[in-house]
């Protein structure tokens, strides 16, 4: 059962199933009676149900008690949720948000170190350790990706590079010149930085890079395929989100099956995104969080909108954690296209399979006398742009066909300029929907 | 020998043209020749510029794609039969002209036009030996005539 990479910080990781449901249920009714008496949304919401937090008796019992969502962090925009006092936060971040306002997390102290101590799991989980060169090309700043993952990398005896994101041609110098063996950073900026890195006739399967810790966006099979072979590294999934913590919720170990969750403070439940009821374990649902050991600002029960299934059963690694499917889709990007369910992220699988890399792309809705239309907007990425309309014609022909086989259902495709889809603060809006306009 | 050609992709739809056009009056860069190519989607403006290098980069940072390409300038008489000599030089050579358009000026009794091969060393070398004037980059960006 020895790790072959032991960090001390990495002890839960093994607990006997027993003895994690037992601290589990400790930490729960902690935090449940700490945001019943510091926080006024959640005292307000138990309240009404004629609860009180020592109906918590056992694990199960979690169910009784009411959900968080994204709009009570809007509602009670900027420190509304906090259970802490100002002067015991140490730390703010906020993230982008595509509408309106941001919403705002808080960190105690206490906070930050159980952060970098799943941050510390989170890495050692894929192999690295001290000794390893992380490159962390996360932004930092008020998202939490690049903070969390420096702490954490620093916290473990690693070498951390603080690059941040942008600027491709000095990390390929920075990854060759620094001998790297790690980088962090969102898939999709790791492939721009393969393709950049080839142009410039790096070949990053030469380099001394052997892993990748790639998160805050949905990623798939074929994109680790690709990144795997194309970067001679191990890619693995991480998961968090800034609601609970920040990357570190969850992460893949060596087995690349499954992602652990860290539950000795992040419990999970699966529950059907339209009811809310629990689902049995093995069941696709929504992914369901409770902070078990956040002082700052406790979350009971928010819905992510992660779609994902718990997975039973002892992994290969020895961790003793339980497992999520890795997150492909979210239950609020589901568009119902004439009956048929269709995924952001499998327009994405489509154009990503055909251009080798993921163009800015839009999804727009109308109804046309009573019948729903989908036209997909396909930026021309230099890559894929040719002076023949013949090529461009075929490009044109060969998306649309492969949306067609993968929705089920016949969308349009329309190539537009590069640029012209509009971003909000980096991220593409990726559907606009007009069908209640017209 | 080669003519340096710069492609831009454009939807196809009003509007598109001026915002390249008052990026390169603005560079003070000529435009000598252009054609624009259509389909019900999009188009492709290719262009011919008096400094293709800057022009390049100046589209890029605004944002368009731009590719370059490499076309050919040949002279033809400019009467009946100019082209169709023209044509009948490269006749079963297994060259395919992917596109062609015209320069708006000619030299006395001459026109000059780009040419897309499919096969550019192949078309110059044939054209040459047959006595045809394939026209200097140098001229084409610096008007001549």
């Amino acid at each position: 059962m020895t790790p072959s990479r032991f960090h001390p910080a990495s002890a839960p990781d093994y607990l006997p199933p027993a003895q994690m449901k037992s601290l589990q249920l400790d930490r729960l009714r902690g935090v449940v009676q700490r945001a019943f008496d510091l926080v006024e949304l959640f005292r307000a919401r138990l309240d009404e149900r004629g609860l009180a937090p020592a109906d918590i008796r056992g694990l199960e019992d979690i169910a009784k008690l009411p959900f968080t969502v994204k709009t009570d962090l809007r509602d009670t925009y900027p420190f509304g949720l906090f259970a802490s006092p100002i002067e015991e936060v140490v730390r703010l971040h906020a993230s982008s948000g595509t509408t309106g306002k941001p919403i705002v997390v808080a960190y105690t102290q206490g906070d930050l170190d159980v952060w970098t101590s799943v941050m510390v799991r989170s890495l050692a989980s894929c192999g690295i350790t001290h000794g390893d060169i992380v490159q962390n090309a996360y932004g930092y700043g008020l998202f939490t990706g690049g903070l969390g993952a420096h702490y954490g990398a620093e916290a473990l005896g690693a070498t951390v590079i603080p690059i941040s994101g942008g600027n491709t041609e000095r990390q390929i110098m920075v990854m060759k010149d620094f001998k790297v063996t790690a980088i962090c950073c969102t898939p999709s900026y790791f492939i721009h930085l393969l393709e950049r890195a080839g142009e410039l006739g790096v070949d990053v399967r030469e380099l001394p890079l052997r892993a990748g810790v790639f998160g805050a966006e949905p990623w798939t099979e074929s994109m680790r395929r690709h990144i795997e072979s194309a970067g001679g590294i191990r890619a693995f999934d991480i998961y968090g989100l800034s609601e609970i913590t920040g990357p570190g919720v969850a992460i893949e170990c060596c087995a690349q099956k499954g992602l652990h969750i860290f539950e000795d403070h992040f419990y999970p439940e699966i529950v059907d995104p339209e009811t809310g009821e629990p689902l049995a374990e093995g069941c696709e649902g929504e992914l369901v969080i409770t902070t078990l050991s956040k002082r700052a600002m406790p979350m009971i029960r928010y819905r992510t909108r992660d779609l994902t299934a718990l997975i039973s059963g002892p992994c290969p690694c020895g961790r003793t954690l339980r497992r999520m499917r890795r997150i492909g889709r979210r239950s609020d990007d589901m568009i119902i296209l004439r009956g048929i369910n269709v995924f952001p992220s499998q327009i994405e699988g489509a154009l990503l399979a055909v251009e080798g890399t993921l163009p800015h792309y839009q999804i727009v809705l109308t109804r046309d006398k009573g019948l729903d239309q989908m036209e997909v907007l396909v930026e021309v990425t230099p890559e894929v742009f040719s002076d023949q309309i013949g090529a461009l014609e075929k490009l044109h022909e060969t998306l649309t066909y492969a949306l067609d086989q993968t929705l089920g259902v016949r969308v349009a495709v329309r190539l537009v300029r590069p640029q012209t889809i509009r971003r909000s603060e980096g991220k593409a809006q990726r559907v606009i929907d007009r069908r209640n306009l017209g | 020998m080669k003519i340096h050609q710069l492609s831009l992709f454009l939807e196809n739809q009003p509007g598109q043209m001026i915002e390249p056009c008052r990026l390169l009056a603005g560079a003070g860069i000529n435009i000598r020749t252009l054609s624009l190519a259509d389909t019900r989607q999009f188009g492709i403006l290719r262009v011919i510029v008096s400094d293709w290098k800057n022009a390049a980069a100046l589209l890029e940072s605004a944002g368009y794609v731009v590719n370059v390409t490499e076309v050919v300038a040949i002279e033809v008489a400019d009467r009946p039969g100019g082209l169709a000599e023209l044509m009948a030089i490269l006749e079963n050579s297994g060259i395919n002209i992917e596109y062609m358009y015209a320069f708006p000026f000619g030299r006395q009794d001459r026109a000059v036009l780009i040419f897309r091969f499919d096969q550019p060393d192949a078309a110059i070398e044939r054209l040459q030996a047959a006595g045809v004037n394939v026209v200097e980059s140098i001229d084409v960006y610096n008007k001549v005539s």
